[in-house]
């Protein structure tokens, strides 16, 4: 098991060089943080000294090694913008992220997994049908018109939640900041996790849904019912787990893609997370900021999936054989 | 009184070109500790028969009419709920592929162990060590040890012996085995067989054996029941079916069965194929495919009547 996870880790590094120089000769060749920095007025000297100082008259290879170089040793730049270290700049933001990602995962699997299950029973049932019309808006609605029509609904018309930001935090030992604590840090995790969680929600439904169907019909079940085992046995028990292999799958990748990109939430409720800090650093083309953000999701993405697959080990006694 | 009786059984699929009747009339009864062996060709509705009586027929079939009765009790209509308690506790079911009949996620041990608190209240320590009784005595090595093994770590007939462990701990008065030897290999399927048979006459245990396998029938059964597209074609002590067929069908599945005593260059084949479901014949439903019909047959479909020490539904036995 240990070594498992081990080579697992040490894989994970390549990937990470090549995701870190993607993201490098992409921004080489986006935007000038010169011409941004200087504003309008400058002189040709101060420029010069300037793309020196930044280090962005050497080869992109040497920069992108320098980059890596600094990058083992913890020290991920100074954001051209801010002109703060890029790693405290992310380490401030990255729990306002993840606290928003996994609000809105719990709330997409607590609600989507029954809503599933229970439409894969009651094919037929009406309440089925208002389910999969639903779940068919959810799918196609887009994230940022879902919020600021929540936004409308909640908080202008009926002035029941906040519009944006993050309400009071509060610190939780060095660096990580949570609103879980208060009331008001929790009224205002509400609307973004529901944009961002709903998306999720149809999706998990709707695939549990299939599975569901697909193992009520198998022998296994049939046999269950044969020795007379009760409906919630059945369905919960034996039907549900095996369902949860593919399940599993798509809600790791899916929460992967929620913590990279959730900038549109973000960006909607003015939520001081990764995404936000993203917007506004592709904006003025901070490359040490981007580049770092892009090596942190690719780790995160790396993470999930070990994750995933040590579940799929704790779930599945036929893919434990040889390990 | 039998312990079961089935009384002019129909079931029928309603679909959009209009209603199928997959059973028609089926009647039979099996007695306690009797092997009543059911026999027939794929599509002629044994399997059918065995879900009828445990009510797990698929959607959308239903039974339309007759009674199913278990120990004098009627059990066709029941509710849900009772109808689970009794499927398990009175009535086990042994599925034909051992490989699929068993959740690949759980142990054995778990899947036996839940299905004996299901039916009985038994503390977690007494249902594992009844489970491993179990596995004893369908002849799995070890079982003290193996009983937290998963499926997947079973061969074949190990896995089918697990299946009839499970189909029997809940002390059922009635088995129905269908087709539990037809995914096993030759070699295996004997073993099964014996073992089956062991255990439901230890336990006084009747059985409705499902197979499409006249060898396994003659070994086995006491009874035996003919079926042809929905119908009971013949049904009688094993002996006279076999030796003395007295439906033409009976006769011509006899006759296609190889044997080593009587070499012959060329099995008799009963020529053409069931009919289906939406077209079925006049009379006699076999009549189009039997060498022996005549006009009665195209017109009246017969009943069964006493023929010899069988009964067969086949106009040749009609006393005129």
């Amino acid at each position: 098991m240990f070594g498992f996870i081990g080579s697992r880790l040490l894989q994970a590094i390549p990937v990470l060089m090549v995701v870190g120089f993607i993201a490098f000769a992409l921004f080489a060749f986006v935007g000038d943080p010169v011409s941004i920095l200087l504003g309008q007025d400058h002189t040709e000297a101060q420029r010069i000294a300037l793309v020196h100082q930044l280090g962005l008259d050497q080869p992109f290879y040497v920069q992108y090694v320098k980059f890596l170089w600094t990058c083992l040793h913890g020290d991920f730049g100074v954001s051209y913008r801010l002109a703060q270290p890029v790693g405290s700049l992310l380490a401030e933001r990255l729990p306002a992220t993840l606290e928003l990602a996994i609000t809105a995962s719990v709330l997409a699997f607590a609600i989507g997994v029954p809503m599933g299950v229970y439409t894969g029973i009651h094919r037929d049932s009406l309440l089925s049908r208002v389910f999969m019309v639903g779940s068919l808006m959810g799918v196609s609605l887009p994230t940022f018109l879902l919020g600021i029509l929540l936004i409308l609904c909640f908080s202008v018309a009926l002035g029941w939640l906040p519009s944006f930001g993050r309400g009071p935090v509060v610190h939780v030992g060095s660096w990580w900041t949570t609103g879980f604590t208060s009331w008001a840090g929790i009224r205002a995790l509400i609307l973004p996790g529901i944009t961002l969680g709903l998306f999720q929600m149809t999706l998990i439904m709707r695939l549990v849904r299939a599975e569901m169907l697909e193992v009520l019909r198998t022998d296994y079940i049939k046999f269950a019912r044969a020795r007379g085992l009760t409906n919630r046995s059945i369905n919960f028990g034996h039907a549900l787990k095996n369902t949860l292999v593919p399940v599993i799958t798509i809600i790791g990748l899916q929460f992967g893609g929620i913590v990279g990109f959730s900038l549109v939430t973000e960006t909607v409720f003015q939520w001081p997370g990764m995404g936000l800090l993203l917007v506004q650093s592709v904006a003025v083309a901070d490359i040490p900021v981007m580049s770092a953000y892009l090596l942190l999701i690719a780790l995160v993405f790396l993470l999930i999936n070990l994750i995933v697959d040590l579940l799929y080990y704790a779930v599945d006694p036929r893919l434990r054989i040889g390990r | 009184m039998p312990l079961l009786e089935v009384d002019n059984l129909t079931v029928e699929f309603p679909t959009r070109r209009g209603i199928l009747k997959a059973l028609d009339r089926v009647s039979f009864t099996i007695d306690k500790g009797e092997i009543l062996g059911v026999v027939g060709e794929s599509g002629a509705g044994k399997s059918l028969t065995g879900a009828a009586i445990v009510g797990l027929l698929e959607r959308p079939g239903r039974i339309a009419s007759g009674q199913i009765r278990l120990d004098g009790s009627r059990i066709d209509n029941l509710a849900p709920e009772p109808l689970r308690r009794i499927r398990g506790r009175r009535i086990g079911t042994i599925f034909q592929d051992p490989l699929t009949t068993l959740n690949p996620l759980y142990t054995i041990g778990r899947q036996l162990v839940e299905t004996m608190q299901t039916h009985a209240r038994l503390s977690d320590s007494e249902a594992r060590r009844k489970a491993i009784g179990w596995l004893e005595r369908v002849g799995i090595p070890a079982a003290a040890q193996r009983i937290d093994a998963y499926p997947h770590e079973f061969s074949g007939g190990q896995r089918q012996r697990v299946v009839i462990a499970l189909a029997l701990c809940a002390e059922p008065a009635l088995v129905i085995a269908d087709e539990p030897t037809t995914a096993l290999d030759v070699s295996i399927q004997a073993q099964i067989i014996t073992l089956l048979k062991d255990l439901t006459r230890d336990h006084g245990t009747s059985v409705m054996l499902v197979t499409h396998d006249m060898g396994v029938i003659a070994e086995t059964a006491d009874r035996v029941a003919v079926m042809y597209a929905g119908r009971i074609a013949e049904i009688g002590p094993v002996a006279d079916v076999v030796r003395r067929p007295a439906h033409p069908y009976t006769d011509g599945l006899m006759a296609s069965i190889p044997s080593l005593e009587h070499r012959v260059d060329r099995l008799r084949q009963i020529d053409g194929a069931m009919p289906r479901l939406d077209a079925m014949p006049d009379g006699c439903r076999f009549h189009p495919r039997c060498p022996r019909a005549f006009a009665r047959c195209t017109e009246q479909q017969p009943e069964l009547m006493a023929a010899g020490a069988t009964q067969a539904a086949c106009w040749l036995h009609a006393v005129s």
